[in-house]
């Protein structure tokens, strides 16, 4: 086997990978660097993002309230250092993102425009009508076209870090198209392959996202922090788990019951104000609330008899007709096609049918504020790492931002690192990955002698998620979760592949990602075990009160040979002492 | 339920799904299956059901299942759709045939290599060329809603590649820069903030191809996501015929 080598490797070509790359041309265009990505960079999730993302930008606005809106939101769970360098380095994040042709919503004047989202005490929510994430993607995938320092590897499918005498020093990688595993060696390794939001049966995450970073880390021995923070968005599509932007209601949308009611009144959400109300809709209250709270009175109302039943599952209604067509159109266009394409109804004139849905993983890769993991020359940047910013709870709009401020920093750091390193340990790593195609060779192409499928385990394992690991949890219902766990990861062993061709075998990726997502959802179920507290949007019915005394650290989750080991770390505290989650208060 | 289930068969839809393994056959052929019907299942659903149920060696490309990352176009009863926007129910209880997209090189049965698309995105330089560089610390380029108007549908192209699978033009003329990479040029030219619709003319109109587009209209026709690259093609052509082969072909003409 031949090494292929660069100086940086990214492995993932979403927001996170882009903004990373891109960087590293601006930092230091002699540095080579190799992308990575198991699709076409600008097939990334980042493209479905769709409400916004936050920067302070306008005077009325201020770094404090932008602070204390995150710090607040996360259940006081974020490192208020990571939180404080975050919200200062976001405004200009956003106006280089402008720089490089991001198509953002103006006002008359010209200047970019904002509209609130939950959990904010005001409007700084930059956004491309309700296309923000697509729009980003392409601005920093087209930008990225001009770097020719930048060498991509698309649809190649990253299978272990490659690590020698302590450091990592690139990945293996399947080349779809050749089905041949490489060795691509790299002085520095920056991990930025989104969340892990498939390992559960109803989520909008695209079917890219099996926490295949997260995996590659875990493996190598690097913790994966907070992973049993995992954030529900109150408002998906039943059936599909399409995602109803959070901006439909920032743009004024209500939610309602069964009986007609705006029931997140009775749960210490605030007074509803009347729709045409000038005032409407109030930061910080009601529909604009956080996303943990809302999905949680969800559940509260299904418990009530108050939601309504559908083939899949129950739901309440958003209604957003009062906003009007014109409105409509202009500000969520993309709601709007989504509700007629997908559930056939044009929510101008019609309610439409909503339930929480999987969104977001809080956890990840652990990383300092330099998205550093403690593995040197192993950097991770955006969904895939735990700064931490979103602790127990993120804040709508943050994840988009997340991206360019820590992808940045990590390339920053990557450059730092690389040009400090000496040679790559060619011999073993190329050895590394040999291995690496014997592994997988003997796993899935051996002549039949299992009887599992891959589409039977992962239904087991998502059901399993969804019941044991779900918006409320008790310690029955995450231990059952993580035996069924262990007994999946014994019976991957015995998965049989129908397809043992080499040419683009979409079974064999599917198969390797089935073995990533058993082991966040191990990482995941056990450090929810442990946390015997409630925090945002980690609920445990036998622990309902937070309990700072015990908790107000992080989760490290190791892999062992057996469970994994927990130890924790102190959350960084600042300026901001942990304090009641205040909504709806005048 | 169960008896009621017991008693009426299933309702079923078929597809004829085109195969190609390279590794084992040197002609495609064609495949059929029999899939539930489900009336608020779209194609893409029906491909899933196939491959976890029925043939785990059935090739083909998806993510996000909500028309916006580009990857399921294929050739669904010979037009070029997004495969998670096309319901069973608009086909049902027809037959369904689903084929690759026309005009590019296929790898494995439902998936076509599309590298020529992305280097000629990169040779349009379909990135913004800003006139002055402005250092970030001076704040945003000021665009007015209708400046952004110009040229906000063109932003909307979701590199799917139907157009290029419905453009007779690409099919019989691959040099062709094509519709989804002139509607991004157009794109940036279109952009206050940018000062480089000239170079990109050059590219543009040095490939060969460009003379031979009739506006037909299908790649308009075909696009999921309304970018009109008809519309685009038509605009670079006016603006080259006046600016570009002034200033090129007799820069004294000035």
């Amino acid at each position: 086997m031949e090494l292929i080598s660069h100086d940086i490797l990214i492995v993932g070509g979403g927001g996170a990978g882009l903004r990373a790359a891109i960087a590293i041309g601006e930092e230091n265009p002699a540095l080579s660097v190799g992308v990575i990505s198991k699709v076409y960079p600008m097939r990334s999730h980042t493209v479905s993002a769709e409400g916004g993302a936050a920067a302070v930008i306008k005077p009325s606005d201020s770094l404090e309230n932008h602070i204390y809106d995150t710090i607040s939101g996360a259940d006081w769970m974020a490192d208020q250092d990571a939180v404080e360098l975050f919200v200062n380095e976001a405004p200009n994040e956003m106006i280089q993102l402008e720089h490089w042709g991001c198509p953002w919503s103006r006002e008359p004047d010209g200047s970019v425009a904002v509209r609130p989202f939950g959990g904010m005490k005001i409007e700084r929510t930059w956004f491309a009508a309700d296309k923000t994430g697509f729009h980003m993607l392409h601005a920093l995938f087209q930008t990225a076209l001009k770097y020719n320092n930048v060498t991509r590897y698309d649809e190649w499918f990253a299978t272990k870090l490659l690590v020698h005498e302590g450091t990592c020093q690139g990945v293996s990688a399947l080349e779809l198209r050749t089905g041949q595993i490489r060795a691509i060696g790299g002085k520095a390794t920056i991990l930025c392959t989104g969340g892990a939001g498939r390992i559960f049966p109803f989520t909008t995450n695209a079917a890219v996202k099996t926490g295949d970073g997260m995996s590659l880390a875990y493996r190598a021995g690097v913790p994966l922090k907070d992973m049993e923070f995992v954030q529900y968005h109150p408002t998906g599509l039943p059936g599909t788990g399409i995602l109803i932007t959070e901006a439909s209601r920032g743009e004024g949308g209500i939610l309602i019951n069964k009986a007609g009611d705006r029931y997140l009144q009775n749960y210490e959400l605030g007074e509803p104000l009347d729709v045409n109300h000038p005032e409407h809709p109030r930061k910080r209250a009601m529909e604009l609330g956080p996303r943990d709270r809302l999905s949680q009175a969800f559940v509260q109302e299904r418990k009530k008899g108050q939601t309504m039943e559908g083939p899949y599952g129950d739901f309440v209604h958003l209604d957003v007709r009062h906003m009007g067509q014109k409105k409509i159109d202009k500000k969520i266009p993309f709601v709007r096609e989504l509700c007629r394409n997908y559930v056939g109804i044009d929510p101008v004139h019609e309610l439409i049918p909503v339930r929480p849905v999987v969104h977001y993983v809080m956890g990840g890769v652990h990383t300092n504020n330099d998205g550093e993991t403690p593995l040197p020359g192993l950097f991770a940047a955006g969904e895939c790492a735990c700064v931490s910013i979103n602790g127990a709870n993120r804040l709508g709009s943050n994840s988009l931002t997340e991206l360019l401020v820590f992808g940045a920093r990590a390339a920053r750091a990557a450059v730092r690192f690389s040009t400090q390193t000496g040679s790559l340990a060619t011999t073993e790593i190329i050895a590394q990955a040999d291995q690496e195609q014997q592994r997988i060779r003997n796993q899935f192409f051996q002549p039949a002698s299992g009887s599992e499928t891959i589409a039977q385990l992962r239904v087991e394992l998502t059901q399993s998620m969804e019941s044991g690991a779900g918006i409320y949890r008790t310690e029955n219902s995450l231990q059952a979760t993580c035996n069924k766990i262990r007994e999946l990861k014994e019976r991957f062993q015995k998965v049989e592949l129908a397809d043992h061709s080499l040419t683009f075998n979409t079974e064999l990726t599917t198969a390797l990602e089935l073995e990533y997502m058993l082991d966040v959802a191990e990482a995941l179920a056990h450090s929810a075990v442990a946390r015997t507290e409630s925090r945002g949007s980690h609920q445990r019915t036998d622990h309902p009160d937070r309990d700072d005394e015990r908790f107000l650290k992080h989760s490290l989750a190791y892999q062992t040979g057996g469970d994994p080991r927990i130890e924790y770390l102190d959350v960084v505290i600042t300026r901001w002492p942990p304090g009641e989650r205040h909504y709806g208060s005048k | 339920m169960a008896a009621n289930e017991a008693s009426q068969p299933e309702a079923t839809i078929s597809l004829e799904v085109f195969r190609y393994r390279p590794e084992q056959e040197d002609e495609p052929t064609f495949q059929r299956y029999e899939v539930p019907y489900r009336e608020d299942w779209v194609v893409l659903d029906a491909l899933n059901h196939i491959k976890d149920q029925i043939d785990g060696t059935l090739t083909y490309r998806w993510s996000c299942r909500m028309g916006v990352c580009g990857s399921c176009g294929m050739m669904v009863n010979g037009e070029p759709k997004l495969t998670c926007a096309a319901f069973l129910r608009d086909y049902y209880p027809q037959e369904i045939r689903i084929e690759p997209l026309n005009y590019f090189p296929v790898v494995r049965d439902l998936v076509i290599n599309m590298d020529d698309f992305l280097d000629k995105l990169t040779e349009v330089q379909a990135w913004l060329v800003p006139e002055e560089e402005k250092p970030v610390s001076e704040g945003e380029y000021l665009q007015t809603p209708a400046e952004l108007a110009q040229y906000k549908q063109f932003s909307m192209c979701i590199n799917c590649m139907l157009c290029y699978s419905a453009c007779p033009v690409y099919g019989q003329n691959p040099d062709f820069i094509g519709p989804a990479a002139i509607a991004l040029a157009q794109r940036y030219n279109l952009d206050s903030r940018d000062g480089a619709a000239d170079k990109r003319a050059e590219v543009i109109f040095s490939h060969e191809g460009i003379w031979e587009c009739t506006f037909v209209g299908d790649c308009t026709r075909v696009c999921p996501k309304n970018v009109d690259p008809a519309g685009a093609i038509q605009q670079a052509k006016v603006t080259a015929t006046s600016d570009w082969y002034r200033s090129v072909l007799v820069p004294w003409g000035k």
